[in-house]
């Protein structure tokens, strides 16, 4: 059940990764990319890192794609006129299931401390919003004040970068 | 079984290929807007890695890094496309090759 939902996802991955590099239509890249942010947040999730699945959909696959797409859409860009691969489509996802299948089980081979397998649910706390809230308000609370600052002052660096002189 | 045991080496040799398909995407495409999504690409292989390493080793500490990178990484997006916009405003294309020149 693990090595199927691993083999199935990270294949979904890299293709989508793939394409995203690939497709010379940057609407298609885009989807594509919100497709592997996807498969990622499933990846989380078969490492019990529940939470930081919820934030990757929600973060990353909702609010900062649809940025991008608004962007796409704003500055109407044009495909690009030559393909950058003309063979791009079908090579894309040949490339990114090959890469999975073939070429995962021999890297990892050549890692020798991990060959240490875990039960599903073993690191069932690690991820849980409780043991994440419970760090990030106690050891790492100036970092997390110091993302609040950040965020404000991109904010702001926002608004000054596109404001129109009148 | 063909399907072995799912090891920490595989999630990061899966983090390594996917940091590979990144790196390439900001080398060789001309658009910016396509650079950046390749950008979150390699932040997405590295955030793979730490959670997996995380897991296999008990740490959570590595979560709430990952934690920390998605943050940021939504603070550069915001900022990188407005910069785009900006660009984009004075010179009418997302061409990298455009933007040589050290000032407008």
């Amino acid at each position: 059940m693990e090595q199927i939902a691993f083999w199935s996802l990270a294949t979904g991955l890299l293709t989508a990764a793939t394409a995203v590099i690939l497709l010379r239509n940057p609407v298609s890249s885009a989807v594509c990319l919100v497709l592997g942010l996807v498969f990622q947040a499933a990846l989380f999730v078969t490492l019990e890192a529940n939470f930081l699945a919820a934030v990757q959909v929600i973060v990353y696959a909702g609010a900062v794609m649809v940025l991008f797409l608004f962007v796409i859409m704003l500055l109407d860009v044009k495909a690009e006129a030559r393909s950058p691969l003309p063979w791009a489509k079908g090579a894309g996802v040949a490339v990114g299931g090959m890469v999975a299948v073939l070429g995962i089980p021999r890297l990892a081979a050549s890692f020798p401390a991990s060959h240490k397998t875990l039960a599903w649910g073993e690191g069932k706390s690690l991820g849980s919003a409780q043991e994440l809230g419970s760090l990030l308000f106690t050891s790492y609370a100036p970092l997390f004040l110091a993302t609040g600052v950040l965020l404000l002052v991109a904010t702001v660096g926002v608004v000054v970068l596109c404001r129109r002189d009148s | 079984m063909i399907l072995g045991e799912i090891t920490l080496g595989h999630y990061l040799a899966l983090s390594g290929f996917l940091f590979v398909i990144g790196l390439a995407g900001v080398l060789l495409r001309r658009s910016l807007l396509i650079v950046m999504m390749s950008l979150e690409l390699l932040l997405n292989a590295a955030n793979l890695a730490l959670v997996a390493v995380g897991r296999f080793q008990g740490l959570p500490d590595t979560q709430v890094a990952v934690f920390f990178v998605i943050t940021v990484a939504a603070a550069e997006v915001a900022l990188g496309l407005a910069i785009l916009v900006a660009i984009f405003r004075v010179k009418k294309t997302t061409a990298v090759d455009s933007m040589a020149n050290l000032r407008f």
